[in-house]
């Protein structure tokens, strides 16, 4: 890999760490823990549904936020404290800078959610004592977490790139919320007639469709993701980061930096 | 003859303001300005005037509206050309959960800088700027007068033949100015290119073999040090003793200063001549007649004066 | 100057080709799914209550999002003749728990609900619950009383619950007059083919949906076909009476005057007189709901199935 992307990837990394974000994994543990005796209340079947579910989506919601609020910093900070100046006036492309931003971000996702899994396994096995095959399900559950992320901390950048960070935090997370709806939005197009019809249905292709990554309710089911499902969501997700990230390339590269 | 360092081929930069109609404002009317290879120019101005947008400008941070610039013989978008210079903003935090050693490392893998050099050189080049005690402290602790040093070492790190530095002293203790002071001079010394901007005119004269005043985003004035300060070496103090002479020497001198019997006066030194004989009329005895070397502050406040009409 | 043009031209190539990329993966990713795997969350959200809860005060779009999906549910298994609608319940339940002044969702779900499948759930008893969950919720709305009247008439037999579904109804504001004029001659008149259709076309007439209207319009024309095939028995017995004899073809009948021309039904095609005497529709796919008429044993084929 190009060794100033390669740089640029690290370091945000490093910041990330160091500015403790973290930190975040002991509120997940804490909050593990806490929901922990309640699991004893319910009946043995339920215990572990429950403590899926509300382990995946903390792992989730955790991580979204996290990409979020961090990712609207990633650019503006720069900005403000004008080390962006100083990574201009050296051979970085400007292109490399925003990946490289990006790369960082999404290490320190990964990372981040690395740890959560080990201590939600963790859990799941105080819960239940012991593993079974269907677990693995679980894992794929987390995988298409992470593949959100992918998305999220995409169009956060993108918004980042050209707008300040407060609204980029307001639209990254409106998309979010109106790609958990886009089946919806396509059913609606059905109904609808006319230009609502038309613009249904760019809105449903254009939004990013998180909901086909959310497979939390099945898994909790023990319900088999098939081969295929991971293949073309896999795609999904890379291709529309990278979509996203042309997008906030070239928006950087045209921008007069203040 | 080798080609200028930095070459400025009328650079210019107007933003638009205004909500519905749009109108220009210029920050930068089109520039022309050549550095030579070697050279310390100073870039004069008061705040406001356009050194920061044309540093910036030159750096790619913001585009110009028109023109273009050369910098080491390439077109000073061109990546590469990059490698050979280096740049300190104003006022910059850098990376402040960072150490020193480590945002010396960082900067440095940027300009491609192998990892074997970089060992060998970010120590020494810590102990040159005199931040080695820094050791691990990340630079959020770091005082003012260390970032800047921090900020100089990341300019030269890679060893750039060209550095720019956008008002490398403000905001430093007089101790600090003379550290950062000293540190340009062995830039100098080395045979780099130091492009730097300031509105201490007392550390312009001191470092810069060169010097040019903009002001309102127009260039007004460039020239050696020496030339523009005899440009306006226009006063001579006299001291005589016999203070009853002033009255009648009044119109001509333009401050005095009575002690007892002693006057300390300024007068143009056109006007030199009408004094002195003034005062041997009043029977004041002249004590000694000292010409006025002429300020570059002189130069600079005549240049940047409401009145002065464009330059030709 | 701008930045150079050949990073734009590479960038907006990946753009492109990403872009495209995605929305090719998503229609697989649909594709692999199905539609309906999201639905199959709605099995396992603990209640409509707990939604609502959640919605943090967002019920009622929420309440939207749910009902367009239930009828999005059963358009697509009612293209597909499904036999078994086991998400519209819970779909229409939960919508109603969101949103429980959603009115059309307890008319248009109950109607559904209750019809023999294929075009149908055929669970009348959870028909009728929604509807008595949603006359909970609006006492005061006629027009639920009619549906209500409706199940419990067609889909129950229940001739005397619907009769007071109807009374009951037409006392409420703004009930037309026609509620009150059922309620009465449900007594005499119940179970014969003029007051069914009576009902549907009082549906036909009432109803804001869509498809409730045209699975109205349906069974009036398969009620119309019914009731020309009754006038036609008449006919037939009555040759029979006169002559000793069935008819062999319409035109023993268009010769004794009992007829003036080859009866044919809504779809344009002749009736056909059978050799016991009974009448028969050429072609029962296109008439749906029709209970007389069909040749015995003649099964719906499948919609992808050849004829």
């Amino acid at each position: 890999m190009n060794s100033r992307l390669a740089a640029i990837t690290l370091n945000t990394f490093r910041e990330a760490v160091r500015d403790r974000v973290l930190y975040n994994l002991i509120i997940f543990a804490l909050l593990l823990v806490a929901s922990a005796p309640l699991f004893g209340e319910i009946s043995i079947g339920l215990e572990k549904l429950i403590l899926v579910n509300v382990g995946l989506s903390a792992i989730s919601i955790f991580g979204i936020i996290i990409a979020i609020f961090i990712g609207i910093g990633l650019v503006s900070k720069e900005i403000e404290k004008r080390t962006l100046y100083t990574i201009l006036s050296r051979p970085v492309r400007r292109w490399e800078f925003v990946t490289g931003k990006y790369l960082g971000l999404l290490l320190t996702l990964v990372v981040n959610t690395a740890f959560m899994t080990i201590g939600f396994f963790a859990a799941l096995l105080i819960a239940t004592r012991t593993f079974t095959r269907d677990d693995a399900g679980l894992l794929v559950a987390i995988y298409f977490i992470i593949l959100q992320f992918f998305i999220v901390t995409a169009i956060t950048l993108l918004f980042s790139s050209f707008s300040s960070p407060v609204f980029s935090a307001i639209f990254a997370f409106a998309l979010f919320v109106i790609g958990t709806f886009a089946e919806d939005l396509r059913n609606f197009a059905n109904l609808a007639e006319g230009l609502t019809k038309w613009l249904a249905i760019a809105a449903a292709w254009l939004v990013p469709n998180v909901s086909s990554l959310n497979v939390i309710a099945q898994v909790a089911h023990a319900e088999h993701i098939s081969g295929k499902l991971v293949l073309f969501n896999t795609l999904y997700a890379l291709l529309y980061s990278t979509a996203a990230i042309a997008v906030a390339v070239l928006i950087f590269e045209r921008r007069n930096l203040k | 003859m080798r080609a200028p360092a930095i070459e400025i081929q009328g650079l210019s930069k107007s933003y638009a303001v205004g909500f519905v109609r749009k109108t220009l404002k210029p920050a930068l009317q089109p520039l022309h300005l050549s550095v030579e290879d070697g050279e310390t120019f100073g870039f004069l101005g008061p705040n406001g005037a356009g050194k920061t947008t044309t540093l910036k400008l030159l750096m790619g941070i913001i585009f110009p509206t028109s023109g273009s610039a050369r910098i080491l013989g390439r077109d000073f978008h061109d990546p590469d050309v990059k490698k050979q210079i280096g740049f300190l903003p104003e006022q910059p935090y850098f990376y402040d959960y960072l150490s020193a050693p480590e945002l010396l490392d960082y900067y440095a893998q940027l300009c491609g800088v192998p990892s074997e050099e970089r060992r060998k050189k970010i120590p020494a080049l810590l102990e040159r700027v005199g931040l080695s005690d820094a050791g691990k402290t990340q630079l959020r602790k770091f005082s003012k007068g260390m970032l800047q040093r921090a900020g100089i070492a990341q300019a030269i790190i890679h060893d750039p033949k060209v550095v720019f530095l956008d008002e490398p002293m403000s905001g430093l203790d007089p101790l600090g100015r003379r550290e950062i002071r000293e540190l340009i001079h062995e830039l100098k010394a080395q045979g780099k290119t130091v492009f730097f901007s300031t509105h201490i005119l007392s550390d312009a004269e001191a470092l810069c073999d060169r010097v040019a005043v903009i002001h309102k985003g127009e260039l007004r004035g460039i020239g050696v040090v020496e030339d523009l300060r005899s440009k306006t070496a226009v006063k001579s103090e006299v001291v005589w003793q016999g203070s009853h002479a002033l009255a009648s020497v009044g119109p001509l001198v333009s401050e005095s200063h009575t002690t007892g019997e002693i006057v300390r006066a300024a007068v143009a030194t056109q006007d030199l001549d009408m004094l002195l004989e003034k005062l041997r009329q009043n029977h004041a005895q002249i004590i000694s007649v000292t010409p006025v070397h002429g300020t570059l502050e002189d130069y600079f406040l005549i240049h940047t004066s409401e009145s002065e009409k464009a330059r030709a | 100057m701008k930045p150079r043009s050949n990073s734009t031209i590479v960038a907006v190539a990946v753009l492109v080709l990403a872009f495209v990329g995605a929305l090719l993966s998503l229609s697989q990713v649909d594709q692999v799914k199905g539609k309906q795997a999201t639905l199959e969350e709605v099995l396992y959200i603990p209640s409509g209550k707990t939604l609502k809860k959640l919605s943090l005060g967002y019920n009622s779009l929420l309440a939207d999002i749910y009902w367009t999906r239930a009828v999005q549910y059963f358009g697509h298994k009612h293209q597909e003749e499904e036999l078994h609608y086991e998400l519209l319940n819970p779909l229409l339940d939960i919508t109603t728990d969101l949103d429980p002044h959603l009115i059309i969702a307890y008319e248009f779900g109950s109607i559904f609900l209750s019809q023999p499948s294929p075009a149908g759930a055929g669970e009348p008893d959870k028909a009728v619950a929604l509807v008595e969950k949603g006359i909970r919720a609006n006492p005061d709305y006629w027009r639920l009383y009619f549906t209500l009247g409706y199940i419990h008439y067609f889909d129950r037999k229940d001739y005397k619950a619907a009769r007071e579904a109807f009374q009951t109804g037409s006392e409420k504001p703004g009930a037309y007059f026609w509620m009150k004029v059922m309620a009465a001659e449900m007594a005499q008149h119940a179970g014969e083919t003029s007051f069914a259709e009576e009902i549907w076309k009082r549906l036909y007439e009432s109803t804001q949906d869509q498809m409730v209207k045209d699975n109205a319009q349906q069974h009036l024309t398969a009620l119309s076909v019914e009731k020309l095939i009754d006038e036609l028995n008449k006919r037939v017995e009555f040759f029979r009476q006169k002559t000793g004899q069935l008819p062999s073809s319409w035109y023993d009948l268009i010769r004794a005057g009992l007829l003036r021309g080859i009866p044919i039904d809504t779809a344009k095609n002749p009736l056909k007189l059978m050799p016991d005497g009974s009448i028969q529709v050429a072609d029962p796919a296109k008439i749906p709901f029709l209970t007389k008429g069909v040749p015995p044993g003649w099964k719906k084929p499948k919609p992808h199935e050849p004829q």
